[in-house]
């Protein structure tokens, strides 16, 4: 047996050891969950269409309408009940049956083939749903949706832009979201937020200009609390139904209890355990009915909420850990059933996963500043070891005051190579939060959703609004504004390359172009915010969400009492590495002239391929990620001279949001390189960019340390987050003493204020196999950016990607 | 200032000693194990390596060297002429993919401690610090003298990985400044030594007596390459073992097995000694690793678990 083969056996046993055998119970619910098909469910876009049309909120105002919509739906959508399962309701006719938004998002026959049809994240769709579409849900939307509205108010500009993949824009096929639960999802009753609505609206003050919108907004809020409420009720007589006819008596006295809970919350706030999550999976399933916010929802900090009802219920002999630990099973389980709604077009390009991203964070600080691990924060990581399912994702957050222990607990868990759990500077989240401005007791409240974008769970809006590909950008600051793939002028005229007398001409034409695009798209981002504000409130989600109610604004409008509005930046790595290339091959060494390098570039490298060989290696030219200052001090720029140009731009007119920055790419860094000719780091046309902040695929060949080093240079407490992924050798965790060294890089690496890492620990040998072999390995799951996926139903391209990340050879 | 030659510096090293470690490689090395598996670290000389494998066979090398000392068999194979070559590097430089490196490099104890310097923050919080490998790193005395102390005056921990092979003034000397020893006990049958790595080991011996009986065993790590048929014979296991017996407060003992490292030498063009070629027999060292635990020995296994 080859060196390379006993690894790959080594490996597998690893994994396979690590899925450790369930209870019964959770076993066939998460064998139903992994093996039910992916589909499309037409009920809820079915009763959408069936309220407009039949004009039941006809004469209402927009929020009101929207309301009486949701209300709608909670009393009429149908009420799935998975057996076994012990946390009830789901968004959507079943387990992955995902519904669609036609009022957002109206997707055509062609993409409901496309959907059926595609390689990559298929929904499976029925003829039936074709034929609802063709009847009745394409004829009353068309034209009317958000995504439509959106279109019709982008200028040319944009379009253009948007057209030739300088951006993606988030919003045009999802609503927005990003947030997290707080302690209000917690504490609060549903009767209780009626009560505060009522008070509320007896204090609006008619001389209040906005006295109107606010007395809307307060009856669409108070409408869909009791949509919830009447959701739980039906639930509750359906669970008792069920018990009557249940012969079993345990399994009756099961569904009786259910029943009993859903007659509580959500009304009222959770006194038990058991409780506390079956009232935050109403509000999870109230929020993804509504709309399809991007990063779906998430609970947030899970085990510091959650340890009052956990502690209470132990001493009060009501709950045991092992039965605290199946319902916790049964709760992730939920989220395992509720994939991202479908993506089309662009959108799926920059998102192409299953994976709706609600992330569960453990750890970090309370409040009051101390740390916030207890016993839950390793029941839940048993959990998912126990797990292994796509979601929901986790956060480990890592405060100097959090103990070695549980950092090398998680980190051992990370080594079963699935990529979760990655980890995230919690003392470097609270810096940014304070550094925007927000109070100390809120920024240790934050937490990180989605990928690793931080906020402040439960109090702030923070809007990612799109992907922004600085690679094309340098692209088209080489060519004079022009994009050379499609020969369009759509850039600005910033001189003739060979015409540059030294660098800082390089540098001073590709920031003009920068900040070129972003006025476009930021203007083009108020318009859209606006029309969300207008078109597409979201009283539900703004019961939960600090301090929506109190203002009687909408999350969507404002009413969050922190705003944010991001922009996630793409290609670090191949940007710094592309104009180190030229700094130092055209402007100091003269290995090359500009004339050369444009050349090559326009041939793709045909006929360069010596070039090619100089440009892309690391001896002789300077590459991020190597701890080489002379590659690190462009990144280190881009980002301070990126993150001050974003910053700049005034507060956004609808909802006051600060404008930042994060870097991130879930996968669009692949869309983004498809767009993108070849760039000057010695990058083909077409191929992948860099992702995230990590170092251009291959190029950091000096160790973990080298990379950690390059990539805190930079100033991250100036951005919401940036995302790192390590490719890890498995040999790094075969020893104890090994971990707890890595451990401690984790904690250099922060305490030099990383923001973020996340490790794939896996040999390129076993991706390959895997490509080969597809079906031996349908478990296995790789760390795509901040989220993991099923490797084997990546896009090749994306495959490939990941394969070529450096493996850490020190290890 | 003090100036030496050094092959390579690794970060993050990890099996070198507590923590996390910078590890650098002096070059040149008295001794001669038919074994080395750092050839590079062996001639105290610049050397020109070539890796055949990453060449991509443009020819570059051939028209920048000013000697004729590359000569082009095919199209697809170079050939060094090292009589001719005198390490100038422009092949080097000329080379795209670094197919073409110079073994070593000069360079100041200033440069070596700004390296040292950068990951301070790593050794903090792991208790980690640099070790000086080779080669055999007491071979640049003076170099490494300057290093350690400097590197003591910064408060950063400090190991040598040694063959223990100095005049005995020098390794005394030295020794003050060394925190860990990670010391090579090869054959401890004198004229076996000689035969084998070509010098006496009595100055090792020596050496590392003085270390036991200034009660230092507690800093010392004793490691033992383990070579099939040239070490690991009984009658070799024997006598290291009453050795180490005889050693007072040993902190540890390190088996490294040997692995068949021959291309190595082919890139840098030197001949290579070893007669054998198989790789380790783990079940062999395992029974090895008990044989010495059962003695009240603590014993690891480096590179497996």
């Amino acid at each position: 047996m080859s060196f390379q083969y006993v690894n790959i056996l080594k490996e597998l046993t690893r994994r396979r050891g690590v899925v450790k055998p369930l209870n019964e119970r959770v076993d066939r619910l998460r064998k139903f969950v992994v093996e039910s098909e992916v589909k499309l469910s037409v009920e809820r876009a079915r009763l959408i269409t069936e309220f407009y049309k039949r004009g039941l909120g006809r004469g209402k105002s927009v929020p009101v309408q929207r309301a009486l919509a949701f209300k709608y739906l909670m009393e009429n959508v149908s009420l799935p009940v998975e057996p076994g399962q012990l946390i009830i309701g789901i968004r959507g006719t079943g387990v992955n049956e995902t519904p669609t938004y036609p009022e957002i998002t109206l997707h055509s026959l062609e993409d409901l083939k496309i959907l059926n049809e595609r390689e990559v994240m298929p929904y499976r769709v029925d003829n039936e749903i074709i034929c609802v579409y063709e009847s009745e849900i394409i004829p009353f939307w068309k034209g009317r949706t958000i995504r439509e509205i959106i279109f019709e108010n982008m200028d040319e500009k944009w379009k253009h832009a948007y057209e030739a993949g300088i951006w993606t824009e988030f919003m045009e096929q999802r609503a927005p979201g990003h947030t997290a639960g707080g302690e209000r999802v917690f504490k609060m009753g549903v009767l209780d937020i009626k009560k505060e609505i009522r008070e509320t609206i007896s204090q609006l003050d008619p001389s209040d200009p906005e006295y109107l919108e606010k007395i809307e907004e307060l009856k669409a809020m108070d409408i869909v609390a009791d949509g919830i409420l009447i959701y739980a009720k039906r639930y509750a007589e359906l669970l008792n139904k069920m018990a009557d006819d249940e012969q079993d008596p345990e399994k009756r006295r099961e569904l009786k209890q259910m029943a009993k809970i859903c007659d509580w919350v959500p009304a009222h706030p959770p006194r038990t355990f058991w409780e506390a999550l079956q009232h935050y999976w109403f509000i999870h399933v109230g929020i993804t009915y509504e709309t399809n916010p991007w990063d779906s929802f998430t609970p947030g900090r899970l085990d510091m909420w959650l340890y009052p009802f956990y502690k209470k219920d132990i001493e009060e002999g009501r709950l045991t850990r092992e039965k605290a630990k199946e319902l916790l099973l049964c709760f992730f389980l939920k989220f395992s059933s509720q994939p991202a709604p479908p993506k089309v077009g662009v959108t799926h390009e920059e998102s192409a996963t299953y994976n709706d991203f609600s992330k569960i964070n453990i750890g970090g600080l309370r409040e009051n500043g101390s740390s916030a691990v207890n016993e839950l924060s390793y029941l839940i990581l048993e959990a998912y070891d126990e797990l292994r399912t796509l979601q929901p994702n986790f956060a480990v957050l890592v405060s100097e005051r959090t103990p070695d222990h549980f950092l090398i607990h998680a980190l051992k868990i990370a080594s079963a190579g699935y990529g979760e759990p990655p980890f995230f500077n919690h003392d470097g989240v609270i810096r940014k939060m304070l550094r925007q401005g927000k109070e100390l007791e809120d920024a240790r409240l934050a937490g990180v959703s989605g990928c690793v974008e931080s906020g402040v769970f439960g109090k702030e809006a923070y809007i990612l609004t799109g992907y922004f590909n600085l690679p094309k950008i340098l692209e088209i600051t080489l060519n004079n504004g022009v994009d050379p793939k499609t020969g369009k002028k759509i850039g600005l005229e910033t001189g003739d390359p060979r015409s540059f007398k030294s660098f800082e001409d390089l540098w001073n034409a590709f920031m003009r172009q920068v900040k070129y695009f972003l006025d476009i798209k930021i203007k083009g981002n108020d318009v859209i915010e606006a029309i969300y504000a207008k078109y597409l409130p979201v009283p539900f989600l703004s019961l939960w969400i600090e301090d929506c109610v109190r203002k009687g604004k909408d999350y969507n409008a404002g009413g969050a009492k922190y705003n944010t509005q991001y922009i996630q930046m793409v290609g670090l790595g191949t940007v710094a590495d592309s104009l180190a290339a030229i700094r130092y091959h055209v402007f100091e060494w003269k290995t090359f002239t500009m004339d050369e390098i444009m050349d090559a570039l326009g041939k793709d490298f045909n006929g360069y391929e010596w070039m090619i060989e100089v440009l892309r290696n690391p001896d002789k030219t300077p590459k991020y990620g190597n701890d080489d200052d002379r590659a690190d001090s462009i990144a280190v720029r881009l980002v301070d001279e990126i993150s001050k140009l974003v910053e700049s731009y005034p507060c956004s007119p609808i909802r006051k949001a600060s404008r930042r920055v994060y870097w991130l790419p879930t996968t669009v860094h692949v869309y983004f390189g498809k767009v993108t000719g070849a760039t000057p780091d010695g990058r083909r046309g077409g191929t992948p960019v860099s992702e995230g902040i990590s170092p251009v695929q291959g190029m950091d060949r000096k160790g973990i340390i080298a990379t950690f080093m390059s990539v805190a240079k930079c100033d991250w407490d100036k951005t919401g987050g940036a995302l790192l992924n390590m490719k890890l050798s498995p040999e790094i965790f075969d020893s104890e003493e090994n971990v707890k060294k890595l451990a401690q890089a984790i904690r250099a690496f922060f305490r030099l204020g990383g923001h973020h890492v996340q490790f794939n620990v896996i040999s390129a040998e076993l991706l390959r196999e895997a490509q080969k072999r597809p079906r031996d390995f349908q478990d296995l799951m790789v760390r795509v950016a901040g989220y993991s996926d099923y490797f084997i139903r990546l896009p090749k391209a994306l495959q490939e990607e990941i394969i070529a990340r450096t493996e850490k050879k020190s290890f | 200032m003090e100036k030496g030659i050094i092959f390579d510096i690794q970060r993050f090293a990890i099996y070198d000693g507590p923590g996390i470690r910078t590890l650098i490689f002096l070059k040149g090395c008295p001794l001669r194990c038919w074994w080395c598996q750092n050839p590079e670290g062996l001639s105290k000389e610049l050397q020109l390596a070539y890796y055949a494998r990453l060449c991509i066979h443009c020819h570059l090398c051939v028209k920048a060297c000013p000697l004729n000392a590359i000569k082009l068999m095919n199209e697809d194979k170079h050939i060094i002429d090292r009589k001719i070559c005198n390490v100038c590097g422009r092949c080097v430089n000329a080379c795209p993919t670094s197919a073409l490196k110079i073994i070593g490099k000069e360079v100041t104890v200033d440069e070596i401690l700004e390296e040292v310097k950068k990951d301070i923050i790593f050794y903090n919080i792991s208790g980690g610090g640099v070790t000086f490998s080779g080669g055999e790193p007491l071979y640049q005395p003076s170099f490494l003298h300057e290093m350690l102390k400097r590197c003591k005056e910064m408060g950063v921990h400090t190991a040598i990985e040694t063959s223990g092979y100095a005049r005995a003034e020098i390794f005394q000397k030295i020794s003050k400044f060394v925190d860990l020893f990670l010391y090579d006990i090869k054959l401890v049958d004198e004229r076996e030594h000689k035969l084998y790595t070509g010098v006496s080991n009595k100055l090792i011996l020596q050496n590392l007596k003085f270390l036991i009986d200034s009660g230092r065993g507690g800093d010392i790590i004793i490691r033992f390459p383990v070579v099939p048929r040239i070490t690991d014979v009984e009658d070799n296991l024997e006598k290291f073992i009453s050795l180490v017996l005889s050693l007072k407060e040993l902190k540890e003992i390190h088996l490294l097995p040997f692995h068949d490292v021959s291309e190595k030498y082919l890139y840098l063009g030197m001949p290579y000694s070893m007669p054998f070629h198989e790789n380790p027999d783990y079940e062999k060292l395992k029974i090895m690793k008990r044989r010495l635990e059962a003695l009240g020995l603590k014993v690891s296994l480096w590179g497996i678990k």
